[in-house]
């Protein structure tokens, strides 16, 4: 942590803070549905729920929806007008976010930005600023570690808050985070405090196993894997496709038209390289026919192609896959046996 | 900045049914506004996504050669949702337009170079594009030789017979037709084989030449082999990929391919890059 850049937010001021930033922004954070722990939009500062855990669904919904309308049009007698919503800069805060979902939205950044940029993705993506939540509790599942980030990272946050108690130590991480520090219901971080924040960030990394996986697995996965191992390690994928909506970092979309008689729109919907349609072509050929190569594509995308094209690993540890996952398939063990095995 | 998900407007002026099964037909397009037609300003090789509004937008290889930018032409296969509509759609009625996409030919590359351009099935619009584009009295002398092989399974089945005629008239061009069968009663009087057995009895020298081929996956697979046993060099083999695609410009992984996007980093790649995919 940066100590200069660290402040203190005391939890009876929360609600207050909360309720201020509502006033100028769109709120996402975690809250209640039913069971369900999600990052939602909060109309209320008293709707949020700080507990232990990462919500259900990621943070990528916020800046990438599962259903976006790209235009509308109206088709009348051959004569065509496609309306196109005016850009705009919607300001909003992702409050509570954890870090392996703040990270995952710089591989989305590099997706949706680049040359030809996407506007619906930079355009909410400009305007919106990411308070963090470090992992005070780790959860089994989780191996952000080992991905190269970590419980307390402010990898793509704008602040870090570290729950001390009965307050935050509230860390800037970008210049945009900077700046709201100055102003707003902080104080200033006493030494015994830092401390405290510093040795919490220790003891949740020390819960978690250290070994990396990202680098030796992106070697291994230049030589062959051996086709039998594949289908052993996918044998009882079902291909639902839990795993790739749930992700942080993945970003696979179709685009398709919803019609009435005249009137119609064009939307972006999340799609998933699990899906048996996802590449099957006219002839009936499909490059990747069964559950075996999908999978496979899953896999190579993140541990390999991404990080060959994008010089970006994507999977940053967040463990959904591995809990919502209804056949158990943990992609943990899929990468241990694939760094273990020896090449054809 | 520009929306790249936003389609502009164009008019069909003409559909030409291009094959006797129907299954085939050509899609003459003109501008609703003279700054889309500046904007798009495309290289032979290169596609775009055509929207029929409330069935959604396929991509399809630009059939006609960039020097007649007001006149853009597609020729489509009718096979699911998108071109099926667009076979049942008349002329006068409107359709959107993205692009141009894709890499296209490196034009730059081909100059003083031959050329064996290879082709089968719709991808041969794409070669069409490209043979037009070479042939245009302002590029000819700035390409070597140009040989053209192009195969359908019927003599039926060949598309842009008009063209087909004319260049079979010129000097400048070698044109060779071949046909997997002919039928009894066929006035056919060409060749008849599949396209790498045809490219085989040429036997054309890879001196100076780069092999161009765009066609159906099956015919690709089988060119490579042989153009590799006539001495072309991987670099010198360039094949264009027909993967899905929706979004046409890298971002939503249909078309992913190793650490390549076929609509963004191709659809056109050398023989070379794809081995290392
Ligand atoms: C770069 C590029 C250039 C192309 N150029 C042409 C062209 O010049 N002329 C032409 O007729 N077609 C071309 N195609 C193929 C064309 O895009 C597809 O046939 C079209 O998308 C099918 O749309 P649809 O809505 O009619 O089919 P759908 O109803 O969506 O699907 C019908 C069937 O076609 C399959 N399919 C969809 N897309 C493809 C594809 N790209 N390749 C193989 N099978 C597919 C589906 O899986 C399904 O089985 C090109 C494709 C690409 C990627
Ligand atoms: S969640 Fe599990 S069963 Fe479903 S596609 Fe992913 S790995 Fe397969
Ligand atoms: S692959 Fe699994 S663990 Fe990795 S980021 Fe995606 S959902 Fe999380
Ligand atoms: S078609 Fe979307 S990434 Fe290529």
């Amino acid at each position: 942590m940066i100590r200069e850049e660290v402040r203190i937010l005391r939890k009876e001021r929360l609600e207050a803070f909360l309720r201020d930033l509502l006033r100028d922004y769109r709120v996402f954070a975690p809250v209640r549905k039913g069971e369900l722990l999600l990052l939602d939009r909060i109309d209320s500062a008293t709707d949020v729920a700080l507990v232990d855990g990462k919500t259900k669904n990621s943070a990528k919904e916020a800046l990438f929806p599962q259903r976006e309308r790209i235009f509308a049009y109206r088709a009348e007698e051959g004569k065509v007008e496609v309306q196109v919503a005016p850009r705009t800069e919607e300001k909003q805060i992702l409050f509570g976010v954890r870090p392996c979902d703040a990270r995952g939205l710089l591989l989305l950044d590099a997706v949706f930005g680049g040359d030809c940029p996407d506007p619906y993705y930079v355009d909410k993506r400009a305007g919106t600023l990411v308070f963090g939540m470090a992992c005070v509790n780790p959860s089994p599942s989780c191996f952000c570690l080992s991905m190269g980030g970590g419980p307390c990272s402010a990898d793509g946050s704008d602040l870090l808050l570290v729950d001390l108690g009965d307050r935050y130590a509230v860390e800037a991480a970008s210049v945009r985070g900077r700046a709201f520090l100055q102003e707003g219901p902080f104080e200033n971080a006493g030494v015994e405090e830092l401390a405290q924040a510093e040795e919490i960030g220790k003891e949740a990394a020390s819960s978690m196993d250290p070994a990396s996986i990202g680098e030796a697995l992106e070697k291994r996965l230049e030589r062959p894997v051996d086709d039998l191992l594949w289908a052993g390690l996918t044998e009882s994928c079902l291909g639902c496709g839990v795993c790739t909506y749930l992700c942080p970092t993945c970003h696979c979309f179709d685009i398709c038209d919803e019609a009435a008689s005249t009137t119609g729109e064009r939307i972006r919907i999340w799609d998933s390289c699990q899906f048996p349609l996802f590449t099957r072509e006219a002839s009936g050929y499909d490059p990747r026919p069964s559950g075996k190569e999908r999978f496979r594509q899953r896999i190579m995308h993140k541990f390999s192609y991404l990080p060959k094209g994008r010089n970006m690993t994507g999977c940053v540890g967040c463990g959904r896959c591995v809990t919502e996952c209804p056949v158990n398939l943990d992609i943990r063990e899929v990468l241990k046996k694939i760094s273990q095995a020896e090449a054809r | 900045m520009e929306n790249p998900y936003v389609p502009f407007l164009m008019k069909i002026e003409e559909i030409i049914t291009e094959t006797e099964d129907e299954k085939i037909k050509t899609f003459v397009l003109s501008f609703a506004r003279e700054e889309d037609k500046e904007r798009f300003a495309y290289i032979p090789g290169q596609f775009a996504e055509i929207s029929v509004f409330g069935k959604g937008e396929a991509p399809f290889g630009m059939a006609s050669t960039p020097t007649v930018p007001e006149r853009l032409e597609f020729s489509v296969s009718k096979i699911g949702v998108v071109t099926g509509a667009l076979h049942n759609m008349e002329k006068g009625d409107t359709v959107g337009v993205r692009g141009p996409l894709g890499n296209g030919y490196c034009l730059e590359a081909f100059r003083g170079r031959n050329l064996l351009l290879v082709g089968g099935g719709f991808g041969f619009s794409t070669l069409r594009s490209l043979t037009n584009y070479i042939l245009h009295e302002r590029n000819r002398k700035t390409f070597g030789d140009l040989t053209v092989v192009y195969g359908a399974r019927r003599p039926g089945l060949l598309l842009y017979r008009r063209d087909l005629e004319a260049w079979g008239q010129r000097t400048d061009l070698r044109l060779h037709l071949t046909v997997d069968q002919k039928e009894e009663g066929d006035e056919w009087q060409g060749r008849v084989g599949l396209v790498p057995n045809v490219i085989r009895s040429l036997a054309p020298g890879p001196g100076n030449t780069v092999a161009v081929v765009c066609g159906p996956p099956a015919m690709m697979r089988f060119t490579l082999p042989v153009l590799r046993d006539l001495g072309f060099g991987d670099e010198n083999i360039l094949l264009s990929l027909e993967k899905r695609m929706k979004c046409g410009i890298g971002k939503c992984g249909r078309c992913n391919v190793g650490s390549k996007y076929v609509c963004s980093d191709g659809p056109v790649f050398s023989q070379a890059e794809l081995a290392r995919l």
